[in-house]
C-alpha cells in the first residue's frame, strides 16, 4: 500500500484508460522504500510545475502492476521504482531506480515539450 | 501560534529525529517532524537489526522504525512526510523552514537529516544503476533471484544487506578495499561460514561492466596489483555515508565532510539550531548513539525553550 499524495492507480483497466485518454502520463511503479520515496516526492512536487503532465503511482507488489514490469522498455530494469513515461499511449522513457529531480525534469522536458 | 509556528520543528524521520519527536512531544511541547521520504531513515532499508537493545532475536528494520513513529505519534508529533527541506532561513528572528510543501516558522529546530549513501564514482557505475547496479539490498534483492551478485564494502552495512540477499541469491562476492573488514565480528563469522559467500579483501573495484544490464565487476588486487574479472550480474554498494547537511551550509558549522558540528548538548554554534544523529560529526554512528543524542539534546531543547517562552 503507497502512502503517497500522488493518485494511486490500483488495476489494470485504470492505467490503460489514463494512458489511452490523455496525451501525457508519467507513472512511478514502486515500494515505500528509500529508492523509491524520493522519486513520489518529486513527482508529487512537480504536479504544480508540470500540470499538463499526468503523474501517478503504482504499488510495485499489486497484480497490475505487472502492466509496468513486462513492458519491453523495463525488460532489463532490476532496480526500484521503475518509472514510465507515456505520450498519446505509448513509452518514450522509461528509468530504473532512484532519479533526482534534475533527472526527472530533464526527461520531463525533453519527452513533454510540446 | 498560529498553525505554521511550531515550538521544535524536527528534519528527519530516522532514530534521532524520531526519539526527539518522542522526547519534546512528552514536554507538551507542539513538535513538526519533516521527513522527506517516508519516515524510518536508514534502518528501515536494514532487513534485520539484532543488535539494537531489547530485542534478543533482532528484528526487522521497518518493523523497528514502524513502532518509532507510532510512539512518536502517541505523544502527539505532528508528523509531514514527502515533505523536503529546500532552506532555512533564520533572518527573522525565529527560524523559517521552507520545504517542498510550505513554509513553517519555528523555535528551535532540530536537525536529524541523516546520511546519504556514497557513490563508487566508478565506470559503469551511473550507467547500470536500476539495470544491475544498487544501493538497497532489501528494496531490489529478490529481484536478483538465483543470480551471482557483489556486495562492495564490508563494514556492518554490507555485512547485514549481504546476509540479506543470501536469502534469494546463487552467491555473494564481498568485495572490500581495505585488508580488513570493519564490521563486527559476529557478522564477518557467520558470513565466513556461508558457502555461498566468499571475499575478496584489500581488492579494488575498477569498473562495472555490461551491455544492456551488468555481466561482471573489475576487481585489482591492492597488493599484487593484478586486475580480475569476476561475473556477476548485480552490484550492491555499502562503502560509506555522506551527510546530508547542503541546505545548512552557511547557517551551522560543518567540518570538511560536511557534518555538523555540536557541542555536548547537541547544539550548533547558531541559536536554537540544533544537530543529532548520523548528520552529526562523530565516531560511531547507530541507532542507539542517534537515540541517545536525541533525548540529551531534547532536554536542551526543553530548557531552551522555557526561556524563550518565559
Amino acid at each position: 500500500m503507497l502512502q503517497t499524495n500522488l493518485e494511486h492507480i490500483e488495476t489494470e483497466e485504470q492505467l490503460k484508460e489514463l494512458i489511452e485518454n490523455n496525451e501525457k502520463v508519467a507513472v512511478c511503479c514502486g515500494r515505500m522504500g528509500p529508492m523509491c520515496t524520493p522519486v513520489f516526492a518529486i513527482m508529487q512536487k512537480l504536479k504544480s510545475k508540470y500540470p499538463h503532465v499526468q503523474s501517478r503511482d503504482m504499488d510495485f507488489d499489486i497484480p497490475a502492476a505487472s502492466f509496468i514490469r513486462d513492458l519491453p522498455e523495463c525488460a532489463h530494469f532490476i532496480g526500484l521504482p521503475f518509472t514510465v513515461y507515456f505520450k498519446n499511449g505509448r513509452v518514450v522513457k522509461a528509468t530504473s531506480s532512484i532519479q533526482s529531480e534534475k533527472q526527472i525534469t530533464d526527461i520531463l522536458d525533453e519527452v513533454f515539450k510540446d | 501560534m498560529d498553525n505554521n509556528t511550531h515550538d521544535v520543528i524536527i528534519i528527519g524521520g530516522g532514530p534521532a529525529g524520531l526519539t526527539a519527536a518522542i522526547y519534546t512531544s512528552r514536554e507538551m511541547f507542539n513538535a513538526l517532524l519533516l521527513e522527506k521520504g517516508i519516515c524510518g531513515g536508514l534502518p528501515a532499508s536494514t532487513d534485520l537489526i539484532e543488535n539494537y537493545p531489547g530485542f534478543s532475536e533482532g528484528l526487522n528494520g521497518m518493523e523497528l522504525m514502524s513502532e518509532f513513529k507510532k510512539q512518536a505519534q502517541r505523544f502527539g508529533t505532528q508528523i509531514s512526510e514527502l515533505d523536503k527541506v529546500e532552506k532555512i532561513d533564520i533572518s527573522e528572528g525565529k527560524i523559517r523552514v521552507q520545504t517542498t510543501k510550505e513554509s513553517y516558522l519555528t523555535y528551535v529546530l532540530m536537525v536529524a537529516s541523516g546520511s546519504i549513501p556514497k557513490k563508487l564514482g566508478v565506470p559503469g557505475e551511473e550507467k547500470f544503476k536500476g539495470r544491475g547496479v544498487s544501493y538497497c539490498a532489501t528494496c531490489d534483492g529478490p529481484l536478483y533471484r538465483d543470480k551471482d551478485v557483489a556486495v562492495i564494502g564490508c563494514g556492518n552495512s554490507g555485512l547485514q544487506e549481504g546476509e540479506a540477499l543470501l536469502k534469494y541469491v546463487k552467491s555473494v562476492t564481498f568485495v572490500e578495499f581495505l585488508p580488513f573488514m570493519n564490521a563486527e565480528k559476529i557478522l564477518q563469522e557467520r558470513l565466513q561460514k556461508n558457502s555461498k559467500a566468499s571475499f575478496l579483501l584489500n581488492h579494488k573495484l575498477n569498473s562495472i561492466n555490461g551491455e544492456d544490464t551488468v555481466r561482471s565487476i573489475t576487481v585489482q588486487d591492492r597488493q599484487t596489483g593484478k586486475e580480475k574479472e569476476i561475473n556477476v550480474s548485480g552490484v550492491f554498494v555499502y562503502v560509506g555515508f555522506l551527510p546530508n547537511s547542503k541546505f545548512l551550509e552557511g547557517i551551522v558549522g560543518l567540518d570538511s565532510l560536511g557534518y555538523i558540528k555540536t557541542d555536548d548538548d547537541m547544539k550548533t554554534k547558531t541559536d536554537g539550531i540544533y544537530a543529532v544523529g548520523d548528520v552529526r560529526c562523530k565516531k560511531v554512528r547507530q541507532i542507539d548513539v542517534a537515540c541517545g543524542e536525541a533525548t540529551i539534546s531534547a532536554v536542551s531543547v526543553r530548557d531552551c525553550l522555557k526561556e524563550i517562552k518565559r
